[in-house]
């Protein structure tokens, strides 16, 4: 276990290594000088060449990088062209709304889906898993975010359940939840479509294996066997899908931010870009692609867990 | 047949046929701007109403569709002709070089969830349709290698290439006779469901005004245009939406049932 | 077919509808199994057909016969396991209660407590990602047999019974950390766990090594005997049958076509079907007798490594010897041998004579030339050397049409034949394994898994080579289609004088083919010398084990047609 905890370790930190470079190099070969944006177009050389050097752009690039490295590593992210204020704040601040978006998205998202598919899978070719089935090819051809449109236009604009937009801070979590609520449901639909037909499939699949037979042969009811043989089992590659959502979820949390007003990374990452404050724009790509592989180690990790022959390397 | 099948073909077909006749025909015209006649229902002058600048849906509709056809068309064949070769080439010395970079490199793009990749290249080149068939299709690449590497070598480890071997075939001649034919099936469908995530994509790119850039109608950006209009008239909401639910529902329909069809052993990757 | 049978038989009892089947015994106790014209279809298919048979406490009965003969569905049908859409009809009492009839809940309380299953496959039969004593205890906890300190106790005595030492394989393992013959061990422990009444073994050891096998069998018999089970046990191999079964009851196409007890059935053989099986399974092929010209192959401590992987980043890599230092010749015309266990190196030996894996020392070279030179195999050399592999299913692009397939090695020539020379080439080919001319444009799948095996050889002879490696190939088939192939291989030596290498870890297939054999393993070959003095005066230990633990059939008594005489294996 340690073993394979070591050498998952060392290939997340490589990963790492190699996406920060090229998403160091993708924006330095970007064309326009953060200097000059800021300054705007009548600036002087000389001004626009002492805020390059106060801003380190003058420096050679592979200096720039370490240091830009070195400073993420020490949770330094640099400062921020356009608003002079520390990238980390800023990230700070907007994370609040983004992360918990996700969480909320994919705890609903797999509560919706696993059972779906457990279902679907225990009737299979009954009409239930025929609902199933079809809710979920549904499902999967929505687009998000036009799903979050007739949302508000049923739950905000008709029946005024819930606000059209935009987010109340903290202060109050049942109203911020609340608020969170109709992106949440407009993230997770799609992707539930997607694990529950991955349940579904893995479980039927798993029902199919000569060791749910000897379980019968035990005398374990048809119900039993699913429960107690089946599902462990068929979670192995659920979980990989799951991971494989949190990637899609952030994603899709940055086009639904922009659906319902929301200050999240997404509003932050689309600023940036229109003022070309690429330190922010390396430092928020640089954190979601951190995200995807941090999630993808836990799930290695979870696998390892549900399946002792990954334990150890054979 | 399965009806699915049927329903599935139909659609795409639809759809397809929807955006070569916009080249020819459409009922409007998409250019002309008509505020007198804007946010007006279906009617029988315009089938499906007009949008927030009096313009005929129906033909905007039918415009966008070849946006997203070209858009999710070239993005499957650039991830296709890159991804099939190199799966193949990875699956031909597992363990080899290529094979870890091959892999290590697609590991890393997965890394990037797809549209942090469009905004980068975005953030570079500025948006546009090019640039979002760009962005998903580098998406596709290791999608199509990891699939043509997962099934080669299973195709390898099987008498019938020792066979080859035996009558003294290579490994390129292996891959192009042997083994190439027998994913056919296999990256047909899976090219449906790439096609439908790419008109997904491309319609979310948009959305955020990443892709198509006017004048180019696209249907990303009609919802786009509609969100602020969806309270006083829902179709020019509703309209552009539909088009993208059918045709992705359409393909993935034509992608379960040919899977059916063509081999039920079949099991394309969703993710 | 199962109709004209019931019109005749109304209510399916009384004139037995098979030779040597006995009617039912009419007297009180009834048999703890009772099958009584059982007739069972799934989808409009009639799988058995009128299957009567019973099995009394304490005794063991064979249900045997080829693939697809219904006795694995018997099998099932006999722990109510049958498949949903199987319609049945007639009875299968198990100690006087109707399992055809009995309601779902009833069968569950009765599976696992009355009656135990092992299966075939040891390696998917347990669950794995569960430990091995847990699976055990289930058995036991699922019918609320005991108290969980109880159903562990009883679990840890019946590991212990089958022969899983707490000390080296404790309960707390998974499956994955077994071997074969261990877990199908772990899995005869779940099925006895209650003390059932019946055990039913489907092909319990057909996926074991030999001597795994007699492990296993002895296992069973044992248990049988002390416990006062009974068994029913599924085999396709009458040698299996023959040395333990009490009855045995022959089945084909659904049907039994003849039962009674074991030495009564082996002696009289009354159906055809039992005698073509018998005559099958004994078979010997003709060999004609040869002179060995010069020294064609030859294998010099041949080393063959494989790379594990590495246990951390950091760790070094270690390599798998799989080949370790090996060194035979083979001359003009011999025909050879190889035997040994799974996993003892025999397949990746004959695939590095192919040319297919390098070596990490020694050399093999044919006629004096490395059949490797710098990793590159020699086209010239190679189409010398030609091989037919294991699995009808598997060797053939599924695609492609049986002509192409065949015609594959004209790859190796220079100048391959064109047109009409190829189209004669490719109808010799086929005429020589026994197939027409015109099965050249069919596809594969058109074909059973012998005439799969015959296009195998028919492409291995196109190009006339000088050595054929057979790598197991008639291990996937029926003993009558073996017989079948095995004397189209003793008739294409006899008339091109071919030499081959037969690899298999079946002892009688090799004895009937070959004139030497090498005995290997664990990548050494311990034993060479004339097939007929190995087998009957093995010297080395494992050879000796090996012998010891295959299972023979006893020699006909009435002589007749069969030509293997009393030969044991």
């Amino acid at each position: 276990m340690l073993g394979y905890a070591l050498k998952r370790l060392t290939s997340l930190a490589v990963s790492l290594l190699v996406a920060s470079l090229v998403i160091f190099l993708v924006v330095e070969v970007a064309p326009g000088d953060p200097a000059s944006y800021m300054l705007g177009m009548n600036a002087q050389p000389d001004t626009v060449a002492a805020l390059r050097s106060e801003l380190g752009l003058d420096l050679p690039k592979w200096q720039r990088y370490l240091s830009w490295l070195g400073g993420m590593l020490s949770g330094d992210f640099g400062t921020s062209y356009t608003y002079r204020t520390p990238v980390a704040e800023m990230v700070a601040e907007r994370i609040t709304v983004s992360l918990p978006l996700a969480l909320y998205a994919l705890g609903l998202s797999t509560l919706i889906a696993l059972p779906a598919g457990i279902y679907a899978a225990a009737r299979r070719g009954k009409a239930g898993d025929a609902g199933v089935i079809g809710a979920t090819q549904l499902g999967i051809a929505i687009p998000n975010f036009w799903f979050a449109m007739l949302l508000v236009l049923l739950f905000a604009l008709k029946l005024r359940w819930f606000s059209a937009g935009g987010f109340p801070g903290w202060d109050d979590p049942l109203m911020a939840m609340k608020s969170l609520t109709l992106p949440a449901v407009a993230l997770a639909l799609p992707q539930a479509a997607i694990l529950a037909r991955v349940m579904r499939s893995s479980l039927i699949d798993i029902l199919s294996e000569d060791f749910i037979r000897t379980a019968r042969a035990k005398g374990l009811s048809r119900r039993q066997a699913l429960w107690r043989h089946g599902l462990r089992n068929a979670l192995i590659p659920v979980l990989t899908i799951l991971g494989l959502q949190f990637s899609f979820l952030l994603a899709g949390a940055i086009i639904i931010e922009q659906v319902f007003f929301l200050p999240g990374l997404g509003r932050l990452i689309f600023q940036s870009i229109t003022q070309r404050d690429l330190i922010v724009v390396e430092s928020v790509v640089m954190l979601l692609v951190f995200a995807v592989i941090a999630v993808n180690f836990l799930t290695d990790m979870a696998y390892a867990i549900a399946d002792p022959r990954l334990r150890r390397p054979r | 047949m399965k009806p699915s099948l049927i329903l599935g073909a139909l659609l795409t077909l639809t759809f397809i046929l929807a955006a070569l006749i916009s080249y020819l025909w459409t009922p409007g015209d998409v250019e002309a701007v008509n505020i007198a006649a804007r946010l007006q229902p279906p009617s029988a002058a315009h089938w499906l109403g007009t949008d927030h600048l009096g313009r005929d849906m129906l033909s905007m509709v039918m415009t966008g569709a070849r946006t997203s056809l070209a858009v999710a068309l070239v993005a499957v064949g650039l991830g296709m002709g890159l991804g099939v070769p190199l799966g193949l080439a990875a699956a031909a010395r597992q363990g080899g070089w290529l094979d870890e970079l091959v892999m290590r490199t697609n590991d890393l793009i997965f890394a990037f969830p797809s549209l942090v990749i469009a905004i980068l290249i975005t953030a570079i080149f500025g948006p546009g349709a090019l640039n979002a068939i760009l962005a998903i299709g580098i998406f596709n690449i290791p999608v199509f290698a990891r699939l043509t590497r997962g099934a080669a070598l299973s195709f390898w480890r099987r008498e019938f290439i020792l066979a080859a071997r035996v009558a003294g075939k290579g490994v390129p001649r292996i891959s192009a006779e042997h083994i190439l034919p027998n994913l056919a099936n296999l990256l047909i469908v899976q090219g449906t469901i790439q096609f439908s995530l790419g008109i997904l994509a491309e319609a979310g790119l948009s959305y955020v005004g990443l892709g198509a850039q006017p004048p180019v109608p696209s249907w990303g950006r009609m919802l786009a245009d509609a969100q602020t209009m969806v309270s006083l008239a829902p179709h020019v909401a509703i309209v552009p939406g539909l088009a993208i639910l059918l045709t992705v529902l359409g393909l993935n329909l034509l992608g379960d049932g040919l899977r059916d069809a063509l081999d039920p052993r079949l099991r394309p990757s969703r993710a | 077919m199962s109709l004209s049978s019931r019109q005749k038989y109304p209510g399916g009892r009384g004139a037995p509808a098979t030779r040597g089947a006995e009617p039912p015994v009419r007297q009180a106790p009834e048999a703890l199994l009772h099958v009584e014209g059982l007739t069972l279809t799934i989808g409009g298919t009639a799988i058995l057909q009128d299957v009567s048979m019973s099995l009394p406490q304490g005794q063991i009965l064979a249900l045997t016969g080829e693939s697809g003969s219904g006795k694995s569905m018997t099998a099932l049908a006999a722990i109510g396991l049958l498949p949903e859409r199987a319609e049945t009809s007639g009875r299968l009492r198990l100690s006087g209660r109707d399992l055809l009839t009995l309601p779902e809940r009833e069968l569950c309380a009765l599976r696992g407590r009355e009656v135990g299953m092992v299966f075939q496959e040891p390696m998917t039969a347990l669950n794995p990602v569960q430990r091995i004593g847990d699976q055990v205890m289930e058995t036991i906890l699922i019918h609320r047999a005991m108290s969980r300190a109880g159903a562990r106790a009883r679990a840890a005595e019946v590991m212990a019974r089958v022969g899983l030492d707490p000390e080296r394989i404790p309960p707390t393992r998974y499956p994955h950390e077994l071997s074969g013959g261990q877990r199908q061990r772990v899995g005869i422990a779940m099925a006895i766990a209650l003390r059932p009444k019946l055990l039913i073994a489907d092909e319990p050891t057909t996926a074991l090594d030999v001597t795994t096998q007699a492990q296993i069998l002895e296992l069973l018999t044992g248990l049988v005997r002390e416990e006062g089970m009974a068994m029913l046990m599924i085999t396709h191999d009458l040698a299996v049958v023959a040395g333990m079964a009490d009855r045995i009851a022959v089945m084909n196409a659904g049907r039994i076509v003849e039962q009674g007890p074991t030495a009564q059935v082996l002696a009289e053989q009354r159906h055809p079907y039992t005698r073509q099986l018998f005559e099958a399974s004994r078979h010997k092929a003709p060999l004609a007798p040869i002179t060995p010209g010069e020294t064609q192959l030859s294998v010099q401590d041949a080393v063959r490594d494989y790379p594990l992987p590495r246990e951390h980043p950091f760790a070094p890599r270690r390599a798998f010897r799989a080949v370790k230092g090996v060194s035979f010749d083979i001359r003009r015309g011999e025909r050879i041998g190889l035997v040994g266990e799974s996993g003892c190196g025999k397949s990746t030996l004959s695939r590095a004579i192919l040319g297919l894996e390098p070596l990490q020392a020694g050399q093999i070279s044919l006629d004096g030339k490395p059949i490797l030179s710098h990793g590159k195999p020699d086209p010239a050399l190679r189409r010398r050397v030609q091989v037919v592999f294991q699995d009808p299913y598997g060797s053939f692009n599924p695609r492609h049409s049986v002509g192409r397939i065949i015609a594959e090695p004209f790859h190796l020539l220079p100048d391959p034949p064109k047109g009409a020379a190829r189209q004669t080439a490719i109808a010799a080919a086929l005429t020589a394994v026994g197939l027409k001319p015109e099965h050249e444009e069919a596809p594969i799948h058109a074909f059973s898994g012998g005439q799969r095996q015959r296009i195998a050889i028919a492409r291995a002879l196109i190009i006339e080579p000088e050595l054929v490696i057979f790598d197991e190939a008639v291990s996937a088939l029926d003993v009558r289609v073996r017989a079948q192939i095995l004397d189209l291989v003793a008739e294409l030596s006899r008339t091109r004088g071919l030499s081959y290498l037969f690899v298999s870890h079946d002892l009688s297939v090799v004895r009937s083919i070959t004139d030497q054999v090498l005995v290997m393993r664990e990548g050494e070959i311990v034993e060479r010398g004339a097939t007929a003095e190995v087998f009957d005066n093995p010297r080395h230990w494992y050879t000796k084990s090996l012998m010891e633990a295959a299972p023979r059939l006893p020699a006909p008594e009435m002589g007749g047609d069969d030509d293997a005489g009393g030969e044991p294996l």
